[in-house]
């Protein structure tokens, strides 16, 4: 099930949907003992269905653990996939061999998390930045490089004069900047950006938020986009997608998951966010549900929310719900909307 | 206002003055904490915040003089519950320590020893300090872990840390800073790398810990949304000084020092308008060992002018309880 389905008729769908996974298992084997018998498997993702459309941000969101990253890096084909369906501008890449991948992948690129980690620290910025259009042959003669590569710093607002500096000599906005001015050499259509700014100060994390819904205008961009912060979530996103345990269980316009969330994880997810003002925090209700949340290798049966359920059912522990589109438009997985 | 009036009157559990940490670098002198002036009540929870490297950790470490050896903390002084936190010795200092004040860090993994059983960890801190027998303590571990909401805990006191989830994990650390009833519990970033729904019943059980027992919390954080829910007061750090501090309410309703402003300003909040830009504090934080003379902020600031280049702004009231170092661009 896609949430294609619910798409507008009018609307072309091979024009509209850049990217489309259909029913995405990622699981990995958990094994013992010195043969290395696999004893069971960790269903990361189990069954994972949504669609991108172009120009628009689509956001995966939910605890941690919950397979996000692991959802982003099998659509890019970075992860294996156990089963399921990666549809790309149309075309089905679920089995394409690494070197039928290469240029699919100039089209679909990452922006990582941790700004430290992810740039090499004896590379010159300028180097950083073209390393993509060399691994490519794209670079060109020299001139042409070093003008690509200027016009890529220009274009997430870092001075040319910082090219021939090494990351330690910036900041965590800077390095990030670094991060998606590479991101972008080889003009990709699709971003992946995996908690692009968690690990940014406050203050710093806005100057990379509006950056980025700057290039997305600019460039026509489309985000696939995951955050613990809900409140940076809702404000670049177009659609949200929230996980628990490896599964969608809604998916949403912003709008709507934002002001009216349904799936009961959806609505405890929202009411644990704190948001800064404490006259809204004095009248929210400040704990919807308790207990742990549960382990992947060992997840409960049924719907994976109903141990922590305000609201379940007898057939939650058994039945597992679908995501199956509702009359308002969204894609929910309960029981209760059955 | 007539609450206002009586804290501001009644002698607070810990009172810090002048407080000042450098350290020793291959890059030079780093001031990390400048003259920082805080007071906690009985029964409040009092926030700071601020960006990262502002000096909020190393205010909370040096209170229990934990610094390193290339760290000197110097202050007029720091008064907890009577007591000259300044002038103790390394001995009185270490009773102190864990007992009279408990610190929950972030990593509860790194922080529990992975080889001790449960029982014994939250035990362990009650028969060395309080000179209860093992029996006595095992008891008293129970009631603890009961109260931090430990499914079953008689059973769970023979476990390892690995057998429990990282929220889990993190109640036990509270269950042993609360092992010795402290006075002052000093959290910093409790919370960071636990999911959010585990999060809200962490805090909330520290919140209501603190108002229960009469005790103090400091909640170190950089999270705005948790301040806002669970911090009685707020001290606001930048470039190692404390720049703002106000109750909570009236902070995010009359933010007064220009950082504090851009800091509310530049978070998007759950109500407010999606999709428009974002409003930024320009410039990057400053670089500790490299301050600028006057104010840290002046470089980003969009009201500096000469004066704010020249000396630091002192930290000085601007309505009852709201202090604010600023010269002002009124
Ligand atoms: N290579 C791997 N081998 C085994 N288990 C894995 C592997 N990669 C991920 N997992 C497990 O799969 C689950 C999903 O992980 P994933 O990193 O996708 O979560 P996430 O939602 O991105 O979490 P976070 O918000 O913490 O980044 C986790 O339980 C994780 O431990
Ligand atoms: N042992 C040390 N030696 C040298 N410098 C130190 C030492 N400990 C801390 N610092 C410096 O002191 C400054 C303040 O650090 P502190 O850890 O208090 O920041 P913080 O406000 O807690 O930041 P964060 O939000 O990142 O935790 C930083 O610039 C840090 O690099
Ligand atoms: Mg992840
Ligand atoms: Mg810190």
């Amino acid at each position: 099930m896609s949430d294609a389905a619910t798409e507008m008729p009018h609307a072309d769908p091979a024009d509209e949907t850049l990217m489309q996974v259909d029913d995405l298992k990622v699981h990995f084997p958990v094994t013992e003992g010195l043969l290395n018998r696999q004893v069971g498997s960790i269903k990361a993702v189990d069954g994972v269905s949504f669609s991108l459309r172009r120009g628009e941000t689509f956001s995966l969101v939910g605890e941690s653990g919950c397979g996000k990253s692991t959802t982003a890096l099998a659509a890019l084909r970075m992860q294996p996939v156990t089963a399921g369906r990666i549809l790309f501008e149309g075309v089905d890449i679920t089995h394409y061999s690494q070197a039928q991948m290469r240029p699919i992948r100039r089209r679909m690129q990452m922006v990582y998390q941790d700004p430290f980690g992810s740039l090499n620290p004896r590379m010159r910025v300028r180097d950083i930045i073209g390393e993509p259009l060399v691994v490519h042959g794209l670079a060109g003669d020299k001139v042409k490089y070093k003008a690509r590569v200027r016009e890529l710093m220009a274009l997430v607002g870092l001075l040319p004069d910082m090219a021939d500096r090494y990351p330690h000599e910036f900041s965590g906005g800077q390095r990030q900047r670094i991060g998606i001015a590479r991101s972008l050499a080889l003009d990709p259509s699709l971003l992946i950006c995996d908690e692009p700014v968690s690990a940014l100060d406050v203050s710093i994390q806005a100057q990379v938020v509006n950056l980025m819904m700057d290039l997305q205008e600019q460039l026509g961009l489309t985000y696939l986009f995951i955050a613990h912060d809900l409140s940076v979530v809702r404000h670049i996103s177009n659609r949200v997608a929230v996980m628990y345990l490896g599964r969608i269980v809604e998916i949403a316009d912003r709008d709507p998951l934002f002001d009216t969330p349904r799936h009961p994880y959806t609505e405890a997810l929202l009411a644990a966010v704190p948001v800064a003002n404490p006259v809204i925090e004095a009248s929210r209700p400040q704990q919807i549900v308790t207990g742990e949340v549960p382990s992947v290798r060992n997840p409960p049966s049924g719907c994976h929310f109903h141990p922590r359920c305000p609201k379940v059912m007898p057939e939650c522990k058994t039945e597992t719900p679908a995501l199956r589109p509702r009359d308002d438009g969204r894609l929910i997985a309960c029981h209760l909307y059955d | 206002m007539s609450e206002a009036v009586q804290s501001a009157t009644a002698t607070p559990l810990l009172l810090v003055e002048d407080l000042s940490v450098s350290f020793r670098t291959d890059r030079g002198t780093v001031r990390a904490v400048d003259s920082v002036n805080l007071h906690v009540d009985a029964g409040e929870t009092l926030a700071i915040v601020g960006e990262s490297g502002s000096g909020k950790s190393v205010t909370a470490m040096s209170l229990m003089r934990l610094v390193g050896d290339n760290g000197t903390v110097d202050s007029k002084r720091v008064l907890f519950d009577g007591i000259d936190l300044g002038a103790l010795s390394e001995a009185q200092m270490r009773k102190v320590r864990g007992n009279r004040i408990a610190m929950i860090f972030q990593e509860p993994m790194s922080s529990l020893n992975p080889v001790l059983t449960i029982g014994k960890q939250v035990a362990e801190p009650m028969v060395l300090h309080q000179g209860l027998s093992w029996r006595e303590a095992r008891r008293r571990a129970v009631t603890l872990l009961q109260r931090v909401s430990i499914p079953d805990p008689e059973d769970r006191l023979d476990s390892y840390p690995h057998h429990f989830s990282g929220g889990m994990r993190q109640r036990v650390m509270i269950a042993m800073a609360l092992a010795c009833d402290p006075k002052l519990i000093i959290a910093d970033e409790p919370t960071t790398a636990l999911d959010v729904t585990v999060q809200a019943q962490i805090l909330a059980l520290l919140k209501d810990l603190t108002r229960e027992t009469g005790a103090a919390q400091i909640l170190i954080t950089h999270d705005l949304g948790v301040v806002a829910r669970y911090a009685d007061r707020v001290a606001v750090m930048y470039g190692g000084r404390v720049v703002e501090t106000a109750p909570a309410h009236e902070l995010y309703a009359n933010p007064q020092h220009p950082y504090t402003q851009g800091l509310m300003a530049s978070v998007p909040s759950l109500d407010g308008d999606p999709g428009k830009r974002l409003q930024t504090i320009p410039g990057q934080p400053p670089d500790l060992a490299n301050l600028p003379p006057g104010c840290a902020f002046a470089p980003r600031c969009p009201y500096a002018r000469d004066e704010c280049r020249q000396a630091p702004p002192p930290l000085e009231p601007i309505a009852p309880q709201h202090l604010r170092a600023c010269y002002g661009y009124e």
